[in-house]
């Protein structure tokens, strides 16, 4: 007879031991194997061959077009994510929670809609069609359109990481920086957001590898014209239309780590955020 | 007056927090603000410190009205209820801010900064922890940094919000003294909110009772135990029992409760008596019960006893053997505050000066 | 004491100043971005009149991509539930090496670009992948260029969503209620059955739901894998692709309102389900 005692929550170990095993394997199913496939399918024609998929002409103009629209995305992001989080978690006014809802919207939308409702707006056939192409403006099929839609997509994610930290932080800390003379920027700058750093760097970083790996959105208003209007992951499309597999994957693959990265970054700022900023223990 | 509020009033929706409040603090004054919660303490505090808006009346601090001026401008110390302290600053920053954020030509140099915090860290004797961070003071050394970071702006009035609730009994009693000594010595006017009559009590030069948005009583402590404004203030300010009665003919009857009748000079109607311990006298005899005999903490012996319906704490006399739990006794009292109708109130006696019962 | 006066101006004090400038960024923002594009997508399709819109939409074509899409999505949720379930429970309840790795891993789907995703479930599944061609060998099984290609895909896609909707709520749980359900003699499966998986029923609908929606809109990992064969194996974020290519703004937006409108209801619908697990439990 064993004497080992078991708690009344705990299952038999050979039970849990089945439970890993499943959890392990439909990890190694759905997550490990798909990112797998990316890398070593980059790699099956060896390293120096994706890597000429890279530095070709058309790869490089699409990695330096995901970098503009990006660094044009994430700051204005940046700014309304903060403002609204403040507006909300620090100040009182009627209409927070349809405010709140509004700025989540953008997530339960198909990144197709997004592409199509900046086409409607500013499509050869859209409200404001007529009048650009008068003017010779290109909104659709040029960086403009791109970035909207880019925009459009990752809208809530600054505000969202943010938002319920400064909540939960509650106002008392601004309330005394009021009662000791700081303004409304002295206190946002030297008490809000020193509070909040590593929380909104995670928001940015979020909000980057979803503005430089969106396909959907970006599809319907680039009009994928090469060397001009073409993202990475729109170039990734293409090579693999073309058959370019081993291209598509090189791409794809460094598309990949970005992810990889930010996840890494995310997860690091997550313990980081755990700790008082700037903590001397 | 460093503070005059005069007929304030606030609404949340449809509840008044603040229901026509008017207050006076002179000078280096220390005034406490007792209330149950929600009887609008901590919204007139919120008001003074400019922290909430009003919807009619008039606030003054140091002869200016602070009608719509915001927070930052009032020069006006806080001590937050949790303190509030700026968690990612050092001790030592958290005490500077109020100095740092001044407009830049009023700002102190950096050495003449340093000069005043240190200062004041010596005031509240926390020298030796200006480079820690909040969370690694314990919850009194926390409250000394709050205060030092209140009175870094040179504050014509102190607010403090419950600052002693988050300490545990034994500092908190010494710290409260304390905090009092301080404010004799910088004489500054002080407002005490607090839910705690003992500390508003031994704190306080005035005592404003609060219930329901509006202040019931402002006077010093014994006052407020002597004379108490209306049955609330009674029921709330030091230990009382509340007992129905019946005034006839200017004498307060008890019945059915097996309680001796007491003259009393309100007209005839029902009415609310309030007795307090130190004015109840358990002794031999019938008609209530010894529920339970203990002593007291300056040597006497304290009783509580059952008098039909109400149970009364009381003080036991004589002493001596023949008080055993759940045995017979006999309930006098020798004084109470009887609240009539329509506000009106006496003092009740006994009808007769009995031997052995002395005031 | 001068008489009592009563300011009939009201004194409104914002406790933490800056309302005014960041509402105005955030509603200009907002407006800008989010409904202004929105409520064009609200008026296009009127273009066509009511009777248009509804042909537009009776369109076999559309009706089946709208029908693929939801119907994929149903399937890929209830699908990824358990799956998310069991991953979840591993997190929080059990010990085993290589637990916080797998706890990072669960928002690959959500780090990777769709595209990218796309392409290697395709590799993985098409008939001659990693894992398409033994279940090929095997069972005959076609998985890449089916409905069963477009709802693996969704798995992926989804399964995040479950597991990080469930598992905090199973963290914050703690393990109370099954210690009192045992001391109260009941058995470890009741226990499970009748304490925890109640406890955990309105977040799991709440992860379906969030797996639903993401998977009825979802484009990038998609395509890849589906086919696109009219009828068949095309969605509707496809279909409004195609008309856009074809400038059928209005009809294009039909499709987009009608995706927007039937997932609304949908997830109106799990929410009120949702409200009513609440309620009963109290």
């Amino acid at each position: 007879m064993s004497a080992r005692f078991r708690p009344a929550h705990a299952d038999a170990p050979a039970f849990n031991a089945v439970l890993i095993g499943a959890a392990l394997a439909v990890a190694f199913m759905l997550l490990v194997l798909p990112l797998a496939a990316v890398f070593v399918e980059a790699l099956r024609r060896g390293l120096p061959v994706a890597l000429d998929a890279i530095v070709e002409e058309d790869s490089l103009a699409a990695i330096r077009l995901t970098l503009v629209v990006a660094a044009i995305t994430v700051p204005l992001n940046l700014v309304g994510g903060v403002a609204a989080a403040w507006a909300v978690a620090k100040c009182d006014f009627p209409g927070k929670r349809l405010l709140v809802t509004l700025i989540e919207l953008p997530f339960s939308v198909s990144p197709v809609i997004a592409g199509l409702v900046f086409v409607l707006i500013f499509g050869a056939q859209g409200w404001l069609g007529g009048w650009l192409q008068a003017r010779d403006i290109q909104v659709i099929f040029a960086l403009p359109g791109l970035v909207l839609a880019t925009v459009f997509v990752t809208f809530p994610f600054v505000a969202r990481t943010v938002m319920p930290l400064m909540q939960e932080q509650g106002r008392e800390e601004e309330e005394a920086a009021a009662t000791l003379g700081a303004t409304g920027f002295q206190t946002f700058w030297r008490v809000t957001l020193p509070n909040v750093k590593w929380a909104l760097l995670s928001g940015v970083l979020l909000c980057n590898a979803r503005a430089m790996g969106e396909f959907g959105a970006v599809s319907v208003v680039s009009g994928h014209i090469r060397g001009e209007t073409n993202t990475m992951p729109l170039h990734v499309e293409i090579l693999y239309n073309e058959y370019q597999f081993a291209g598509a994957f090189a791409v794809a693959a460094l598309l990949a780590l970005l992810g990889l990265v930010t996840l890494a970054a995310k997860s690091i700022l997550e313990r980081l955020s755990g700790r008082p900023s700037g903590g001397a223990a | 007056m460093t503070v005059s509020v005069e007929n304030v009033h606030r609404r949340f929706g449809a509840a008044a927090a603040l229901d026509g409040v008017s207050l006076e603090v002179a000078p280096g004054e220390f005034v406490a603000l007792l209330g149950p919660s929600g009887s609008g303490k901590t919204t007139l505090l919120r008001v003074l410190a400019g922290l909430e808006g009003t919807d009619a009346g008039r606030v003054g601090i140091g002869g200016r009205d602070m009608t719509g001026v915001p927070a930052r401008e009032r020069g006006v110390g806080v001590v937050f209820q949790h303190y509030a302290l700026f968690r990612h600053m050092t001790v030592f920053d958290n005490v500077a801010f109020g100095l740092g954020v001044r407009p830049r030509a009023e700002r102190p140099t950096r050495a003449e900064t340093a000069r005043r915090v240190r200062e004041l860290l010596e005031l509240v004797r926390i020298p030796e922890l200006e480079r820690r961070y909040p969370d690694q003071l314990s919850g009194g050394q926390r409250q000394r940094v709050a205060l030092a970071r209140a009175l870094a702006i040179q504050p014509r009035l102190l607010l403090l919000d419950e600052p002693f609730g988050a300490l545990d009994a034994l500092v908190r009693k010494e710290v409260r003294r304390w905090v009092r000594r301080l404010h004799d010595e910088l004489g500054i006017a002080t407002i005490l909110v607090t839910h705690d009559q003992e500390e508003a009590m031994e704190m306080a030069d005035r005592v404003a009772v609060m219930e329901r948005g509006r202040i019931v009583q402002c006077d010093a402590p014994s006052a407020l135990l002597d004379a108490p404004a209306t049955a609330f203030v009674a029921g709330f300010v030091g230990e009382a029992a509340r007992i129905p009665c019946a005034v006839r003919h200017g004498v307060a009857h008890f019945d059915p409760l097996p309680l001796p009748p007491m003259r009393v000079a309100l007209p005839d109607g029902p009415a609310q008596a309030f007795v307090r311990p130190h004015e109840t006298l358990a002794g031999p005899g019938e008609g209530a019960v010894l529920r339970l005999v203990r002593a007291g903490t300056a040597g006497e012996a304290r009783a509580v006893v059952e008098a039909g319906e109400a149970t009364l704490d009381a003080l036991l006399h004589p002493q001596g053997a023949w008080a055993v739990r759940g045995g017979a006794c006999r309930v006098q009292l020798r004084a109470a505050q009887v609240f009539g109708a329509a506000g009106a109130q006496a003092r009740a006696l006994p009808l007769v000066e009995r031997a052995g019962v002395r005031a | 004491m001068s008489a009592t006066l009563i300011h009939a101006r009201p004194a409104r004090v914002a406790p933490v100043p800056g309302l005014g400038l960041s509402l105005g960024v955030t509603i200009a923002w907002a407006g800008l971005i989010v409904v202004i594009p929105l409520a064009a997508l609200a008026i296009k399709p009127w273009e066509l009149g009511v009777a248009g819109v509804l042909a537009s939409l009776a369109d076999p074509r559309v009706v089946s991509a709208l029908s693929v899409s939801f119907g994929a999505a149903l399937a890929a949720a209830l699908v990824a539930l358990p799956l998310g379930l069991l991953l979840a429970w591993a997190i929080v309840r059990l010990e085993f090496p290589g637990r916080r790795v797998l706890d990072g891993a669960i928002d690959l789907p959500f780090a990777l670009p769709t595209a990218v995703a796309g392409i290697a479930l395709t590799a993985l599944l098409a008939p001659n992948g990693w894992l398409g061609a033994p279940l090929m060998a095997a069972f005959g099984w076609q998985i890449a260029y089916t409905q069963a290609g477009i709802v693996a895909a969704l798995v992926f896609v989804g399964l995040p969503f479950i597991v990080r909707t469930v598992e905090p709520v199973l963290r914050d749980m703690g393990r109370d209620a099954e210690e009192a359900a045992a001391t109260l003699g009941a058995t470890r499966p009741q226990a499970l059955a009748r304490v925890v998986l109640p406890a955990l029923a309105p977040s799991l609908l709440t992860g379906f739901g969030l797996a639903f929606a993401r998977g009825v809109g979802e484009y990038g990992s998609v395509i890849f894998i589906a086919g696109n064969m009219p009828m068949q194996t095309e969605i509707a974020p496809l279909l409004i692709v195609i008309r856009l290519e074809q400038f059928d703004y209005a009809g294009a937006a039909a499709v987009g309102l009608a995706m927007l409108l039937l997932s609304f209801a949908i997830l109106l619908g799990l929410n009120l389900l949702q409200r009513a697990l609440r309620r009963g439990r109290r």
